[in-house]
């Protein structure tokens, strides 16, 4: 094989078709953005995943009457109730909390806002705040467990899963994984059309010279060899510019975006390691979705 | 060298052959022509021989090769043991004379040292020396077919095929080319040209193989165009 030989050709061929050549690598950038895009929101929804199992508790609030009368947790109601979750294989460990302590939380909670001045001790039930077992990953059977052994007790107000409050913001962050993988489809498939038609496009300027290869007896690789190197270049070369957009996007405009929440440790930050792994990948997805469609053109459109 | 037996070719779109049943042998170094009326089947014929097409019947060998059995991946190997020119040069118009016959060599994979021994040495026996670095637009109809001529024979072919190559020549320029493939068929190379030129075929004297309706109809060593054709 001689090497030099195809890259003459494909420099000839890229630069034969200069605006085609650019409108392959800009579109096939941009559905590699948005499948980066969409990666990296599937990394941030399952690192925020991870980072609210771990804190998410199930709070058992306790009756009007109890939460006044127990501020310690040392009275047969409450003490009965927490016996029967310190012993269950699924409760990792659970946290009395008073009138007075739920008071201080709130008002750090809603400090500066009017409904801090409002509220009182009273007003306020005692919990107990139950850690639980991962089982699988998840802390579903546990939640469930302490559900059906709290709920309906003498004492028990509510029972509070915190995971179902934080479950929408998963469902949204969920969707918009969806819409920027479905939109990076859409963009896919019509980068996939328009490498394929460059393909085509490239063989019939060419048809004179592959004429004269066939005609020769150049093998199928020389005949085929310089298109497939011009589709795999570009998608490189697109999946480089994505990684610069990438890049670009969260220095621009995620970091300043998340800048608040992810301080507070709302979400967890999406760092350049991410970003730069992400585009890493991008490079062989763009390369092998490239070279598979100009083989593909070639084989079905395109006699060479 | 060459051998059909009894090789068919109907085309889809079309109702009769255009080859029936054509058997013909060419031995190693012959120079045959190959003549009829349009659309007897001539190009016909030699694209067979390049396995440009299969027969629809028949066995078709090339030295050693069945044309028709073999493999696709093989096909390489097959044309590259063949030249051909055409009528219309088929050079490509951005490449220098010179690149255009290295350009069939390095497609097929060989050295650059060989390239620059042997591009140099065709382009003499063509009688082109000192043309490498012109385009093929600024040469003559007859030059254009000689660089054609380089790059079929730069490979040393054992076989030469040749479909009206004198077609877009004036007379004079066509005895230069006939010249040439006569130079050409003295190194040993065996040379199948299809043409319509009476004077050529009748001054050279050589194998005539004549079509008609697909049909061969004359066979015959030494021979004219014949009469009242
Ligand atoms: N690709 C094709 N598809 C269908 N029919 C074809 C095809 N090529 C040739 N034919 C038919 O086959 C017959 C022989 O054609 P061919 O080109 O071999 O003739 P020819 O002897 O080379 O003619 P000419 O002297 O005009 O070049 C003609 O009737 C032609 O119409
Ligand atoms: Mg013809």
């Amino acid at each position: 094989m001689r090497t030099d030989f195809v890259l003459r050709e494909v420099t000839t061929g890229l630069r034969r078709n200069v605006t085609m050549t650019a409108a392959m690598v800009l579109t096939t950038a941009i559905s590699l953005l948005m499948v980066g895009t969409g990666l990296l929101a599937v990394k941030t929804i399952d690192a925020t995943e991870s980072l609210y199992s771990d804190r998410l508790e199930v709070r058992v609030a306790l009756t009007q009457d109890v939460s006044v009368a127990d501020s310690d947790c040392s009275q047969p109601i409450c003490s009965g109730l927490l016996a029967v979750l310190e012993n269950s294989p699924l409760v990792a460990g659970v946290e009395y909390e008073n009138q007075e302590q739920a008071y201080q939380r709130f008002q750090e909670l809603f400090a500066g806002q009017s409904v801090a001045d409002l509220a009182r001790p009273q007003s306020l039930p005692a919990t107990l705040r139950v850690k639980l077992v991962e089982q699988n990953g998840s802390t579903e059977a546990g939640a469930s467990a302490v559900k059906q052994a709290m709920e309906g007790q003498v004492g028990v107000r509510t029972v509070i899963d915190q995971r179902d409050v934080v479950a929408k913001l998963f469902d949204f962050l969920g969707g918009v994984r969806n819409v920027t993988f479905a939109l990076a489809l859409v963009q896919a498939i019509a980068a996939l059309l328009l490498i394929s038609n460059t393909v085509q496009v490239s063989a019939y300027t060419r048809r004179t010279e592959v004429g004269v290869m066939r005609l020769v007896g150049a093998t199928r690789w020389y005949t085929q060899l310089p298109f497939l190197v011009e589709a795999v270049l570009t998608g490189v070369a697109g999946a480089v510019l994505a990684g610069v957009g990438l890049v670009v996007g969260k220095v621009a405009f995620i970091d300043s975006l998340l800048a608040g929440i992810a301080q507070n440790g709302v979400i967890p930050p999406v760092t350049l390691v991410d970003v730069l792994a992400v585009s890493a990948y991008l490079v062989p997805i763009g390369a092998v979705i490239a070279g598979v469609t100009g083989y593909v053109t070639l084989r079905l459109y395109v006699k060479v | 060298m060459i051998r059909l037996e009894r090789v068919t070719k109907m085309y889809k779109t079309s109702t009769r052959p255009a080859l029936d049943r054509v058997s013909v042998e060419v031995d190693k170094g012959e120079f045959v022509f190959l003549i009829g009326p349009s659309g007897s089947g001539k190009s016909t014929f030699l694209r067979l021989l390049l396995r440009e097409d299969v027969p629809t019947r028949g066995n078709i060998f090339v030295t050693d090769l069945n044309v028709a059995k073999i493999p696709r991946r093989k096909v390489p190997r097959l044309r590259q043991r063949i030249g051909c020119v055409f009528q219309d040069f088929r050079l490509l118009s951005n490449k220098t004379v010179g690149e255009n016959v290295a350009f069939a060599l390095e497609v097929i994979g060989k050295s650059p040292t060989t390239v620059r021994k042997v591009v140099p040495e065709v382009l003499e026996l063509v009688g082109l020396d000192g043309k490498a670095d012109r385009m093929p637009h600024e040469l003559s109809g007859g030059e254009q077919q000689r660089v054609a001529i380089a790059r079929a024979f730069v490979n040393r072919p054992l076989l030469l095929l040749a479909d009206e190559p004198t077609g877009n020549l004036d007379p004079d320029t066509s005895q230069d080319i006939m010249l040439l493939l006569e130079r050409i068929n003295r190194t040993g190379t065996t040379v199948l040209m299809a043409t319509h030129d009476h004077s050529i075929v009748d001054s050279m004297r050589r194998r005539v193989v004549e079509l008609d309706l697909g049909r061969v109809v004359r066979d015959e060593a030494h021979a004219v165009y014949g009469v009242g054709r």
